[in-house]
């Protein structure tokens, strides 16, 4: 032993020590990393923006006293029959077989007593969502897993799914054991096998077969459904001119924070974009073919509070889309199931191994012993509370800013704290009225 | 018989004239007229009506139908008979691509040949072309049964899963996973039902085809088969 002093243990910051655990467990096992939820990494988001509330340039409205109006109408390009919501919070597609029966009725329970919509998933329609859900739009999937007519008719909204944030250009697989004999039956399916939900739709090619594959839609349903178009956030401003040019009613827009049942963990992580920098672009689609608020924009992809909300409407959204926080309303990777999680090999609040079915809480989970512990009245309480709270922020905060509806906020009502979400969202830098790229490029 | 020209009254007028009959109708009987290539023809049917198309059609011909009997007296464009539930369609020409795509069930007809993903991704679906099929058909497709009277091209049921695919020509190539199958007894039995069914027995005989379906190797994810993604 010398007496010499040594250089102390140093870690890498590009072989971190997950970096490094992740290589062994990729080695051991031999394939990559599949798992739920969204991306983990540190992304410029909504907490990056600032309202600036009124003073004397602006004036502000009493708060509980003055209205502020939150319903918003979708579907009002085309259909016979457009929405009509309370709010402006809807619950994004999750799929049967990725939640329990009682997941989906509670999320139906939930959304019907918040005055919103809840969306169905690759999976198809369940008696538990169609049955507890007012507004329910149906997912018009790749898969096409369960896919048919009658359940188009009973739906009240269609949505065109051609990319998810969570993996833009890729499908999903769920695994062989989550498959119970009603997951496979209605996927066509054999039990025990892994289930993959295509990267693209079977029966079109383009923009050009989009704009016909809508108008078969259309004729099936008599042109009373608003048809939604769902794309993942990575060439928005594109993606939503097409989308818009293909006849979509509305545009729903999903960043890279947003989930996903099961899937690559490199794909979660790195590719995408943040739903800050999708939405100017989308916004700006919809402005530059005069369609901003006659083809609705909703956004998702780590919506969590009513000033999340706010800050997407503000940036030019009609209303916006939870999946992640809906599950935790419910209850999902909740601290008292903390001693489970851990024997799960993880903790409350990092669970995200939904795709194994073994989820403590029963809410991502086809085993009935499971989803019995969760209960769909209070899980559906639990939300309708969440929704109502997200809305009463996103009021207190619109009248602050001297608005009477929440699509009266506007860019104009916010700062970036950073150069990135100035960049980005195209918002002036706090105490400047400058962001980066002003005065050139899209 | 109910006769609709198209061209002069419309397709919503056509359509929505037809799921007016859903449920009980006397009206069985109808005949379109100067078709013309139009898309979404007589789509989300769900009546035991028999309808025939006299001319060629556009993109998805009888999409999603239930119960009908459809005939095209000519070509079908893109997704013909896309999701079908039930019924039956029969189309005397060609079928373009993705024919029968996805369909849950009934039974769609080709008397030509159809084209790229014929049955992709069907799921219960009976499909019997009298012709030729292209490239990639059957690929992924669940269950149901794609019978071809002449040729397949590349990729025969690539990433097939529980779908018999019965050929009696050629095969260009098969797809990842999909391999050729010993003819049993009873494929033998329901071959030479679908071959009546798609008007079709006095053209070939079962013994004449060759069976392929899925080697099931990829059912579940095992890095040594990464090769074959």
């Amino acid at each position: 032993m010398s007496d010499f002093p040594h250089t102390p243990p140093r870690f890498s910051a590009t072989f971190t020590p997950a970096v490094n655990a992740e290589i062994r467990r990729a080695a051991a096992s031999g394939i990559y990393d599949i798992r739920g939820g969204g991306t983990k990494r540190h992304l410029p988001h909504f907490d990056d923006l600032l309202f600036l509330g009124a003073s004397i340039s602006r004036y502000p409205l009493e708060g509980y006293r003055e209205k502020c109006a939150t319903d918003v109408w979708l579907g009002t390009r085309h259909a016979k029959k457009p929405i009509h919501l309370d709010i402006p919070v809807t619950i994004a597609g999750m799929s049967f077989g990725a939640l329990s029966g009682p997941a989906k009725e509670a999320l139906g329970r939930g959304a019907s007593e918040a005055g919103t919509s809840t969306t169905t998933g690759d999976g198809g329609m369940t008696e538990e969502e169609r049955g507890h859900s007012k507004t329910l739009v149906y997912q018009y999937l790749p898969s096409r897993y369960g896919m048919n007519p009658d359940d188009l008719r009973r739906a009240d909204a269609i949505e065109v799914v051609v990319g998810q944030g969570a993996k833009p250009g890729g499908g999903g697989m769920l695994l062989g054991q989550k498959i119970s004999d009603r997951v496979a039956m209605m996927r066509n399916l054999p039990k025990g096998i892994d289930q993959r939900s295509a990267c693209r739709h079977p029966d079109w090619t383009g923009p050009d077969d989009l704009e016909i594959k809508i108008n078969e839609l259309r004729e099936i349903t008599d042109w009373e459904k608003p048809i939604y178009v769902k794309i993942g956030g990575a060439r928005p401003y594109y993606d939503t001119a097409l989308a818009i040019k293909a006849g979509a009613d509305v545009v729903v827009l999903d960043g890279m924070q947003g989930g996903t049942a099961a899937t690559q963990d490199v794909f979660i992580e790195h590719v995408g974009m943040p739903i800050l920098a999708c939405i100017p672009q989308a916004v700006k689609a919809l402005q530059d073919m005069g369609m901003h608020r006659k083809v609705q924009l909703i956004v998702s992809g780590g919506i969590r509070s009513g000033a999340d909300v706010a800050k997407a409407m503000a940036l030019g959204a009609d209303a916006v889309a939870i999946g992640t926080a809906a599950l935790i309303a419910l209850g999902d990777n909740d601290p008292a199931l903390e001693e489970e999680y851990q024997k799960l090999g993880s903790t409350a609040g990092a669970y995200d191994d939904w795709h194994e079915g073994r989820d403590p809480a029963g809410i991502t989970t086809q085993d009935p012993e499971l989803y019995k512990r969760f209960d769909p009245v209070l899980g559906g309480r639990r939300l309708k509370n969440y929704l109502k709270v997200m809305t009463l922020e996103a009021q207190t905060i619109a009248r602050a800013c001297g608005k009477n509806h929440l699509h009266n906020l506007e860019p104009e009502d916010l700062c970036a704290l950073t150069m990135e979400a100035a960049a980005m969202a195209r918002i002036p830098l706090a105490g400047t009225d400058w962001y980066p790229g002003k005065g050139g490029g899209m | 018989m109910q006769k609709f020209d198209l061209e002069a009254q419309g397709l919503r007028a056509l359509n929505a004239a037809l799921h007016a009959l859903n449920g009980q109708t006397n009206e069985t009987a109808w005949e379109v007229v100067n078709p013309k290539g139009s898309h979404s023809i007589a789509v989300g049917l769900d009546a035991p009506i028999e309808l025939t198309v006299h001319g060629s059609t556009g993109y998805y011909c009888a999409g999603m139908n239930k119960q009908a009997t459809i005939r095209v007296k000519g070509s079908a464009g893109p997704g013909l008979a896309e999701n079908m539930m039930s019924g039956a369609v029969i189309v005397d020409g060609n079928a373009s691509q993705y024919a029968g795509a996805t369909g849950r069930g009934g039974l769609l007809v080709i008397k030509g040949d159809a084209s790229s993903r014929c049955g992709v991704s069907m799921k219960g679906i009976n499909i019997v072309v009298h012709g030729n099929i292209g490239h990639m058909s059957a690929f992924m497709a669940q269950s149901g049964n794609l019978v071809v009277l002449g040729d397949a091209g590349d990729a025969l049921g690539d990433s097939l899963y529980e779908a018999r695919l019965f050929v009696r020509g050629s095969v260009k190539s098969l797809g990842a996973d999909c391999v050729e199958k010993e003819m049993r007894p009873e494929h033998l039995e329901l071959l030479a039902d679908l071959l009546k069914q798609g008007e079709a027995e006095h053209l070939a005989k079962p013994e004449e085809f060759k069976r392929y379906g899925s080697a099931r190797n990829l059912y579940n994810f095992n890095i040594d088969n990464a090769s074959a993604y």
